[in-house]
Order: structure tokens, then sequence, then C-alpha cells
């Protein structure tokens, strides 16, 4: 049912079929990096190649087709290979903190009691400070490298998914089939694995993974303020941080360094604008009174 | 009502208490000589950095070295921040008005455009307006706010000319560090005015509009959606209905009648993106070079300053803890069918 309501969804929307076909492509480009792109560091695929160490971008030319940033970094390279990265990163990240959330959700609704109070305790604490804030003093303190990065950004996202799960699983546990099984003689964890799970997850798994756009806008945030990757990879972020020195142009041309900031920038915003649209479509179907 | 508060006021310390205790055990994962800056208050100290870490014990176990700092932070001493180059306590005091300025006029941003908009996009509802103020909303929910800040100031500040970066000009900076300018709140506009100033409050609203408008984005694209949804209920209703059917104009029953409904969500949702911009602050504070306590956190979390990110952190769980009670306060007062327990 809910498949076939999301198929219909898409087909009378116009703008869920847009967020759906930018996914897709950037999907495409992720997979097809080392086509698109071919690799030139077999160690290293994201580390951008380099022409030369001259300081001023160079606009687009036949040679580098969206022109280079500082320091000469190919920004084509980077645009395409960041996808893949934005890939990797938003995946990772999003699997781990449900994962995460997941077990915390299920262990605080399924004991109650005292461990339920100590583990909501420790989500407000994570909730208590804004997340962007939280993972970068988090990532500072840990070290600015694409790992602790994606540490940082799971550890401020597991508690949101705690919280869904834990008020899924306490809504099903009351549902009359779940009394029927217990009724019939069903164990603890049987109930728990078999029908509560199944029946509060699916709900969790759909908002989790349209959460994958908001992690990577997050991770652009910590690489431009220097807390992501190394310099010199394939970073959406890092390629707008680069660009800030470039926001004055030359005497003659005010905006002779536009494409500094408007390649990585339209990479990093499609991909966004191509899950929030998405994400609106999925909303919708799971929450219909929403206009 | 009154136990929900206590019970929440509760919380406040233990959240504290975790918050920074996750932070300063992470520290731990740094030399000692670097933890030092959390107990020298000037760094010319810093000659006897072997006798610091003796005397505050920096090699003890996580749990000594916590109690100690919290005791220093009792007393109101949260160490030197090498990033800002004077102490934590003062930094904060220094930068918090700034950025709490620059969320204020924000928020006038968003609440006036965004009722404007949703309104706008209510009346002319499932036609080309609203189907454009839908894409407007969705786009500018999408658009990093960093993009857009760099996007900005190369137009308004490369290309125009128009507003520069920073918190205020240099002539401003001479002028209120001078003799004759007396500081009353901390807040610069209202400090100018009561100055009687207006070189100065113009140019300290000049600096804020690029940033004020950056950080709009996220909350606006929000605003518009539930105006939007909360006018077309309210224009759906019988007294609208009677309303038209009296005679009185179009403008008269979307503005004076439906409008003045609709807006109750509005304000309640905007008391809550009040606290929410904060985090966003941070990144557009960088971006403009503003003089907040966002820039300040980030320099702190860049130059790996343990005394300013603790300090920082502190500050920004309590007032985000606090801001947060208080909209759920406002919550009830402006929707008596919600009940906090």
């Amino acid at each position: 049912m809910f498949k076939n309501r999301f198929i219909k969804r898409l087909r009378t929307n116009k703008t869920s079929l847009v967020g759906l076909a930018l996914v897709v492509f950037f999907l495409f480009v992720a997979l097809g990096a080392p086509w698109l792109a071919p690799v030139h560091n077999k160690n290293n695929p994201y580390q951008m190649p380099q022409k030369s160490y001259a300081i001023t971008p160079q606009p687009p030319s036949a040679q580098n087709w969206f022109g280079t940033t500082e320091q000469q970094y190919d920004l084509y390279y980077g645009v395409v290979w960041g996808a893949r990265l934005a890939f990797q990163v938003g995946v990772t990240v999003t699997f781990f903190a449900f994962l995460i959330g997941l077990l915390v959700g299920a262990v605080a609704a399924y004991f109650g009691g005292k461990v339920d109070e100590l583990l909501m305790r420790l989500t407000d604490i994570v909730f208590a400070v804004p997340s962007l804030v939280l993972a970068m003093v988090i990532a500072a303190m840990l070290g600015p490298d694409l790992k602790n990065m994606m540490i940082a950004l799971t550890a401020v996202a597991w508690p949101s998914y705690a919280r869904l799960i834990r008020g899924d699983i306490l809504s099903v546990k009351r549902r009359d089939y779940v009394t029927a099984a217990r009724t019939l003689g069903a164990g603890g964890t049987r109930i728990l694995l078999r029908h509560i799970l199944p029946n509060s997850i699916y709900p969790a798994v759909v908002v989790a993974s349209l959460d994958i756009g908001y992690i990577v806008l997050t991770a652009a945030s910590l690489s431009f303020l220097g807390l992501g990757a190394q310099p010199g990879t394939a970073d959406w972020g890092q390629l707008i941080a680069m660009s800030r020195n470039w926001v004055l142009g030359t005497a003659q041309h005010p905006l002779a360094y536009w494409y500094t900031v408007v390649v990585p920038g339209a990479a990093i915003f499609l991909f966004v604008l191509g899950w929030n649209l998405l994400g609106d479509a999925f909303r919708d179907i799971l929450d219909p009174r929403q206009v | 009502m009154f136990r929900y508060i206590v019970r929440r006021l509760l919380l406040l310390p233990v959240v504290v208490l975790g918050v920074t205790f996750l932070l300063f055990f992470l520290t731990q994962r740094l030399s000692p000589e670097m933890r030092a800056s959390l107990y020298v208050k000037d760094p010319r100290q810093m000659g006897a950095l072997e006798e610091v870490i003796r005397q505050y014990g920096l090699r003890d176990n996580v749990f000594k070295q916590y109690g100690r700092w919290l005791g220093q932070v009792a007393k109101g001493d949260l160490g030197y921040s090498p990033s800002a180059n004077m102490p934590v306590s003062q930094a904060l005091k220094e930068y918090l008005p700034a950025t709490v300025q620059l969320a204020l006029v924000t928020m006038i941003l968003v609440v006036f455009f965004g009722v404007w908009f949703g309104v706008f996009s209510a009346v002319h509802k499932d036609k080309w307006q609203d189907s454009l103020a839908r894409v407007v909303s969705v786009g500018g929910f999408s658009l990093p706010i960093f993009v857009l800040g760099l996007l900005l100031l190369m137009l308004f500040y490369g290309k125009l000319g128009w507003f520069a970066p920073g918190g205020y000009s240099f002539q401003t900076d001479l002028i209120i560090h001078g003799p004759s300018f007396k500081t009353y709140t901390g807040f610069l506009l209202v400090d100018a005015l009561l100055n009687g100033n207006m070189r100065v409050f113009g140019d300290v609203l000049s600096h804020l509009v690029l940033p004020a408008v950056t950080l709009c984005i996220g909350s606006f694209a929000l605003m518009v959606r539930v105006m939007r949804s909360s006018m077309l209920e309210e224009l759906n209703k019988e007294y609208v209905r009677t309303a038209r059917a009296k005679g009185l104009s179009p403008r008269q029953v979307v503005y004076k009648h439906a409008g003045k409904n609709a807006i109750i969500p509005v304000i309640t949702l905007a008391s809550i993106q009040f606290i929410r911009l904060l985090g966003g602050t941070v990144i557009v504070e960088t971006i403009f070079d503003y003089p907040g306590i966002g820039r300040f956190g980030v320099m702190a979390a860049q130059q790996l300053d343990i005394a300013g990110i603790l300090g920082f952190s502190l500050m920004v769980a309590v007032l985000f803890v606090l801001g947060n009670l208080l909209s759920d306060i406002l919550y009830t007062a402006v929707d008596p069918r919600i009940r906090l327990e």
C-alpha cells in the first residue's frame, strides 16, 4: 500500500519527480566518477589533481571545464568526486546513526523505567546544543580528518532516531496484535523481534534515509569551517571554503572569480534540493494531515 | 505548568554537566600543555607551563580534573582564550550581545517576509504565484547558508560595494571605543540610539543587512509554509464566509480577519526558530567576519583553544535549554489548549 501511494504521489507531483531525478543524477555521477573524471592518484582517488601551485583561480577552459580554484585544483574533478564523497559520508553516517538510534531506542522502550530515563537524558544532552555546534566542537577535538568528521556527525545524529524509534515502539507495544501474541504465549525476544520492531522500524527507516541530504549539508558546513577532510580532498564544502578569498574580483571585473563559488555551490544546492523535494513527497504520505 | 517548569529547570544542570563532561572527556586526548590554557588567566603566565600542569594536576584522572574545572567555573573563571586573546568570560560578555542583535534582526525579517509570502501564496492557492512561493521556499531551504553568504558578499560587497563585512566600520570602531560613547546595554544598535549617534546606528545596521538576510533563508522557508497552511485553514472557516457575505473587501477579510488568527502558529514558530538560529550564526558570522559568539566558537575550534571551546559550549547549552523552555511556555500562552506536563 505504502509503495503504491508513493508511486502515485510521484506521478501526480512534478516537484517530487524533479527531486527523484536530481538524486538519481547524482547517484550516477557518484558511481561513474572513475569514468567521468579519470583517477590520477591511484592511492587516493579523492585527492584532486593540481595543475600548479599558482594561487589565482583560472576560469573554465578546454582543459579545466569548470575552471580551477585556489592553487589550481580542478573544479570539475572536485565536483564529480565530491558527489561520490557526499554519498559515502551521507550513507555511512546515516547508517551508523540509525543503528545506534535503533539499539538505544529499542532498549529504552523495551525496558522502560530507569534504563529509559537514563538513555533519554543522554539524548537530551546531545539535543541541548545545536547539532552543527556540537559536531563542530567534537570534530575539532578529535582533529580535522574525514573519519573524525563522520564520527562527530554520527554522534549528533543518533539521538533523534533513538527518540523516534522509542516512540514508535511504545505505540506499537500497546496494539492489539502484540497483546494477542503475548496471550498466545510468545516470549519477550520473539515479540520484540517479530512483532514490534518490523512494525515500528519502517517509518523510521524512511525518515533516516531522507536525512542524507541534511547530513551532507552539515558535513559540508564542517568542511567549510576547516574541520573536515584533509586539504586537497574532493569535498564540496572545502571547495567552497577555498573560494572565500576570491569574493573580491579584479578592478575591471568585480565578479571575475564567480565560478569558484557557483560551481561547487550549485553541486551542493542541487544535491540537497533533490533530497528535500523527495523528502516532501514522503512526508506527505507519512503524515497526511500536513498541507 | 509550574511543575513542568521546575522539572525542566532541574534538568538544566544535568544537561549542562553532561555536555561539558562529554567535551572535557574529549580534551583528555590532548597534551597537558595544551590543556593548561584552561587555568591560565594571562599568557604571560605561560612561561611556567610545567608549574601550571603540576599545580592543576593536569595529569590526574578525568573526574578529578573535571571537578576542579567545575569549581573554577562556579567562581566565574573560565580560563584564558588564546584565539580571542582575552579571558573567556570577557570574550563571551563582549560577543554575545552582537549575536543576539543579529538573531533579533534576522527574526524580524523572517516573520515579516514569511507572513507576507505565506499569505500571498495562500490567497493565490494552486495558481502560479503559489507555485512560485513554493519553489522559492524549498529552494531557500536547500541553499546552504555559506553558499548564499558568499554569493551575496560577491554581489553586494565585491561588485556593488554597498555593504562591507565585519561588525562595523573603522570610523565606528574609533567612536564606540572613544571616550564620549557610553556603553549601556552592550547592544550596539541600542547604545547608538541612547547616545543619539545616528551615524553609528546606521553603520551598524548596514553591517547587519547581509548576515541577517543570509541567516534568514532556512527559517524563512519554514515560516512561509506554516503561514500558508494556517492561512488556508482560516480562510475556510465560517466567520470568513460571514465577513465576505457582509460585503467586506477581500483585503479586509484577508488581513483583518483571517490573518489575525492565522498568525498565531507563526509567532510560536518564530520563538523556536530564534533559538535554532544560534546554530546558523556559527557559519554566517564566520563568512561575514561578524564579531559575535559564533565566530568566537569557530575560531576556538579551529585553533583548538580548549578554554574557548568549553566556555562557548557551556554558554550555548545554557542559552539553548533556557530558550527552549521559554518557547514551550510561550506556546501555552498563545494556545491555551496545549498543556505542559
